[in-house]
């Protein structure tokens, strides 16, 4: 166990690199666990590294493909001496200072690493439909990253489950390989935003399938078609696609900190209006895992900055040395 | 920048680098768009450098190779198939950390 971390920045997202940016360049010397590889948005780099062309994210007028400017986010801060680990972390221990933080086997006697001030900044992921075989079937027609796996569907006819705007771009996205797109969604409106549903209802390959809920998934070894029910009279079918998009939304990342820092019902971690601060005075909350409203890049890394300058602060009234 | 000791495959090369005598082989199939592909990448450099001679590492774009990917059934990437003397032995789908990649890897080599 080393001596306390004057910040660490769990996450690794535009909120926790912006945060590992500005503490670095105050020379607070941050370490950031940026996660571990996975093919789910819970991953380093976040949620962007499931996208492809990221068209408003300022500063770029042609876009920029999200794993790109992820790579340039961690460059970018690993440029004034942030140090990024590619780990996860496994526990925390926030009741006493300095705070206390696991890595790997959460009941080590030891934690891992140390904290003076804390940035937690461990973002969201994309909810599964949790029915039978879900497991067995992903990488087998069943994706959680269109952008992927979009290229393996070629002239299919595939679907994709949800109504919000990262629903309607999979769909679009899609479009570009698949015969046909079918969005499945329980509702008969869409929660996307206007632009994104223009361009859905323009495009001549997506088509809609309203009021319906996936109820289960056919095919042996991989996807062959899917089961549903009419969520208004009750009535169930079938639709037969090799390929099923999961895009119903997303749940944040806060299970390590249950129990010690307040969240909303939803589970999105509670900070003070208008702040980063948490209910435990040293740590911070910035990016996706405390907004279940606005949800983008730039207001992630917007509120990346605004912990790392709270931190600093922090750090400045309440550190001894 | 990748390893030296990792082997770049094309349609051409894929089967006589597989089907050769010696090592295992693990064909990373991967897309320049692919974020997860990117996450794994240092990964299997860091395996290819500590295995040498015990483990080949290999990848094949699937964007200059999709003849290859089509045949074996490729439908997400990265998909990392372990091949022992010219036949699968081993489909691992998805990115993970290196620890659990090792651990998929281990009975077979």
């Amino acid at each position: 166990m080393s001596d306390a971390r004057n910040v660490v920045i769990i996450g690794s997202g535009p909120a926790g690199l912006t945060a590992a940016i500005y503490t670095s360049r105050a020379t607070l010397d941050p370490l950031v666990l940026e996660g571990e590889p996975s093919s789910t948005s819970d991953q380093p780099g976040g949620q962007l590294m499931l996208t492809t062309d990221v068209e408003n994210f300022p500063g770029f007028p042609d876009g920029i493909m999200g794993p790109e400017l992820m790579m340039n986010f961690k460059a970018q801060a690993q440029r004034f001496g942030a140090e990024v680990q590619t780990v996860k972390a496994s526990k925390v221990d926030l009741s006493e200072r300095p705070f206390k933080i696991w890595v790997g086997d959460p009941d080590a006697a030891e934690p891992t690493h140390l904290a003076k001030t804390v940035i937690v900044s461990t973002g969201a992921q994309s909810i599964m439909l949790e029915l039978p075989r879900e497991n067995e079937l992903i990488g087998h027609g069943l994706s959680t990253c269109a952008t992927c796996d979009g290229f393996f569907f070629r002239d299919h006819e595939i679907a994709v489950v949800g109504g919000g705007d990262s629903a309607l771009e999979e769909a679009s996205f899609l479009s570009r390989f698949a015969s046909k797109v079918t969005i499945i969604h329980r509702r008969d409106e869409l929660r996307a935003s206007k632009i994104m549903q223009e361009r859905a209802f323009a495009n001549p390959k997506i088509e809609f399938l309203w009021n319906t809920e996936v109820t289960g998934y056919l095919g042996d070894d991989k996807l062959a078609g899917v089961t549903t029910v009419s969520t208004t009279d009750g009535s169930t079918g079938q639709l037969d696609v090799t390929g099923l998009f999961i895009a119903i939304g997303h749940r944040p990342n806060t299970s390590l900190f249950e129990g010690q820092l307040d969240m909303k019902e939803n589970g999105y971690l509670l900070t003070q209006p208008g702040r980063t601060a948490t209910n435990i005075p040293g740590v911070f909350a910035s990016g996706d895992v405390q907004d279940d409203y606005y949800r983008q890049a730039i207001t992630a890394a917007g509120s990346g900055c605004a912990a790392a300058l709270e931190a600093e602060r922090w750090l400045e009234e309440n550190d001894e040395h | 920048m990748a390893s030296e000791n990792v082997t770049i495959l094309s349609d051409e090369t894929f089967a006589d680098t597989v089907g050769a005598d010696g090592e295992p082989v693990l064909v990373d199939f991967w897309a320049e768009w692919c974020g997860p592909c990117k996450m794994i990448a240092p990964i299997l450099d860091e395996i290819a450098d500590e295995q040498v001679g015990n483990l080949k590492i290999a990848k094949l774009n699937v964007d200059e190779a999709p003849n290859t990917a089509r045949q074996y059934e490729v439908m997400s990437i990265p998909t990392m198939l372990l091949f022992k003397d010219g036949e699968v032995v081993k489909k691992i789908v998805g990115a993970k950390p290196k620890d659990a990649l090792m651990g998929e890897l281990a009975e077979h080599l």
